[in-house]
């Protein structure tokens, strides 16, 4: 403290001019200093050997560091200094986590798009022997077309069973639930949110294999699965969206003699509706994506299936996992089709983040907030 | 609300039970599924956590076989907490106080979208691009010059299947979680502690510390306890990148990492039969009880809520 008091430097050299206005880094001496630091960094890059962006980048961030508390300390105060340096250090966290994030889309993207073609969208992994052959030579054979069906009748039984299911829940927790039973309810939504998605695989296996005999996988199992894990995202986002009806519309109800579950159905749930819509399209962007309960409880099959009572069904993100882990000869082809498949989840997950923002945006009641 | 409940005419008076029937039984359905859930876990596990070892492959009794398999588990989501921890509280902060306004709504989709992408997809990006490129860049000089740390001592991966890879591709699949929530929270801030704060000439640094993370303290904590719950149960990213041993590993640089329970119950499952099922699906009860622990944690100190004037 007393260093700093001693080490103040006097203040606005240039004057009595407006006492009360504090000498500030201007925005060009700031735009400086970042050239400067990077600048910097280039140097001392090119003196040590190659230049390297990735390593003149992690250069530049301490030396910008240094250099904007060494400017504030001179021409501002200490405070200041705390203040600029927070900035910097928060700004350039948010643009390291930037970084492997923009690589995630970009690594998928160019990778995927290679083989994201006809016979990936059309083709299945049963190959035949000619198939096989001519993928030795190079030829893009093999497709995810059984994977699609697959995440679609899958995800489909999800959303069967854990939306009424969701809804139903959050109904009865905003409109009717008190005491006991209702806090319960809560309590144990809140730990279904924290299941592990292969604690959730494990168990639709366990319930399963009493129906289907051990060692089975099927479909339904899959979907009884995601059910697990979307059943709470539903309940959550439903609830909020109810509790956002105001009151004064379920009393005007009320008031005009509409029985309570008609109020509900034909007042309460339309006003929520573009909420609830969202909420659902997420929750299943959210599961749309599970690979490992599907692992264990839907299995893997080399053909379309489109009985999830019989026999095991392939999904999308496993059948990236099984051409990625088990690529086959040569392995270029397995793992080319690992990136495709991965590129469509992204793609799958992305249209339904806007198809969410949309339905929210098209369906609000007009005057509500 | 109170005056509505006395019906006088029947037809009305059925429909509001069976809507009342329908959505309570919902509810109910909620707490039967959770309690199956624990109930299936514990009748398949049973064989596997008391049964004969005889049958099964390995390890001489569960507990010998679960132990790694927990520190594992523990180790990998500790690494990543510790990395994602300040950055998504960094990053919340970011896009609260410190992005132009226009671009911070748009910020906030992006991390909804992140936390969105599939575990596979950070798996398979984490073992071809980040793996190699700390392989040839970090991990060897952190192997050269900090082996006094047991941490970094060993033989170094050449594959960059090491617990640090795992460890670092889940805090890149936590951080938006934790960074969803401190928004969240962040943007509760109540307008007028932030201006008193600015109006006593507190700087932007001086007036966070003073309104907005007092506030937001419980909702950081609990959203990071979450983040720290989706990284033990997280699976496919770990199964593929770590490479797998049997046994207690400290060292984040080797090939010879212990698995977490997720994982190997991804790695083992498809192959196992006989009484490694019930012993994969015991340490799956495992599982669940550590994760159901953190989150009740979790929810206890998101539910003590504001406590700003400790601060």
């Amino acid at each position: 403290m007393s260093a700093t008091m001693t080490t103040r430097p006097d203040r606005n050299p240039g004057a009595d001019v407006d006492e009360l206005v504090r000498p500030r880094i201007s925005r060009a001496l700031h735009t400086s200093i970042i050239t400067a630091s990077v600048l910097v960094a280039l140097a001392v890059n090119a003196l040590l050997g190659d230049v390297k962006w990735g390593w003149v980048v992690m250069l530049a961030a301490p030396v910008y560091l240094v250099a904007i508390r060494v400017a504030a300390r001179l021409i501002e105060d200490r405070r200041q200094a705390t203040d600029r340096t927070v900035t910097a250090i928060v700004t350039m966290s948010f643009l390291l986590v930037m970084m492997p994030l923009i690589s995630v889309f970009w690594t998928v993207i160019s990778e995927g798009a290679a083989r994201l073609d006809g016979t990936f969208l059309s083709g299945t992994m049963r190959l035949t022997p000619e198939e096989l052959m001519s993928q030795r030579d190079g030829a893009a054979v093999g497709g995810a077309y059984h994977a699609m069906m697959g995440t679609l009748i899958i995800t489909g039984l999800a959303a069967a069973i854990a939306v009424p299911l969701g809804l139903f829940t959050a109904i009865y927790l905003v409109e009717y639930g008190r005491g006991k039973l209702a806090r319960a309810i809560t309590t144990m939504v809140d730990v279904m949110t924290g299941i592990p998605s292969i604690v959730a695989g494990l168990f639709a296996y366990a319930l399963f294999i009493i129906v289907f005999g051990p060692g089975s996988r099927t479909g339904v199992a899959g979907g009884v699965a995601l059910s697990v894990l979307m059943t709470p995202v539903v309940v959550r986002s439903a609830e909020e969206m109810l509790k956002l009806v105001p009151n004064e519309l379920r009393e005007a109800s009320y008031a005009l003699g509409v029985p309570k579950w008609k109020t509900i159905v034909k007042v309460v749930l339309p006003t929520a509706i573009a909420g609830i819509l969202t909420g659902i399209t997420l929750a299943i962007a959210r599961v749309i994506g599970e690979t490992a309960p599907l692992l264990v409880a839907a299995g893997l099959a080399q053909d379309t299936n489109y009985n999830p009572f019989d026999g095991r069904m392939t999904s999308l993100p496993v059948f990236t996992y099984y051409q990625y882990v088990q690529p086959g000869v040569p392995t270029e082809a397995g793992v080319q089709r690992a990136w495709a498949a991965a590129l469509m989840l992204v793609i799958i997950v992305a249209v339904l983040f806007t198809l969410a923002r949309v339905l929210a945006r098209v369906l609000r009641p007009k005057g509500l907030q | 609300m109170t005056l509505i409940t006395t019906q006088t005419t029947s037809p009305r008076r059925l429909g509001d039970k069976v809507f009342l029937g329908l959505s309570r039984g919902a509810g109910i359905m909620i707490l039967i599924i959770l309690a199956g859930v624990a109930a299936f876990l514990a009748i398949e596990g049973r064989a596997g956590i008391f049964g004969d070892t005889e049958e099964m492959s390995g390890s001489d009794s569960f507990l010998e076989y679960v132990g790694p398999l927990v520190f594992g588990t523990v180790y990998a989501a500790t690494i990543a907490l510790l990395f994602a921890a300040p950055l998504a509280v960094a990053v919340a902060l970011y896009i609260t106080h410190y992005a132009p306004r226009r671009l911070a709504t748009t910020l906030g989709y992006v991390v909804d979208l992140l936390a969105a992408i599939p575990s596979v997809v950070f798996g398979i990006w984490g073992i071809t691009v980040l793996a190699p490129l700390l392989t040839g860049n970090v991990y060897p000089w952190l192997n050269d010059n900090l082996d006094f740390i047991p941490f970094f001592s060993g033989v170094l991966s050449t594959s960059g299947r090491s617990m640090l890879t795992a460890g670092l591709v889940l805090a890149a699949m936590i951080l938006p979680i934790i960074t969803a929530i401190s928004r969240e929270v962040f943007m509760q801030t109540p307008r007028l502690h932030e201006e008193a704060s600015l109006a006593l000439g507190a700087t932007k640094w001086e007036m966070i510390r003073q309104a907005v993370i007092p506030y937001g303290r419980s909702g950081i904590i609990s959203g990071a306890m979450l983040g720290l719950g989706r990284a033990l149960g997280e699976t496919m990213a770990v199964a593929i990148i770590l490479s797998p041993s049997d046994g207690y590993f400290w060292s984040v640089l080797t090939n010879q990492n212990s698995n977490t329970i997720a994982s190997n119950v991804a790695l083992e499952f498809p192959e196992a039969y006989g009484l490694d099922v019930n012993r994969l699906i015991g340490t799956g009860l495992v599982l669940f009880a550590i994760t159901f622990i953190v989150n009740a944690f979790a929810r206890r100190i998101a539910n003590a809520g504001f406590s700003g004037a400790d601060g």
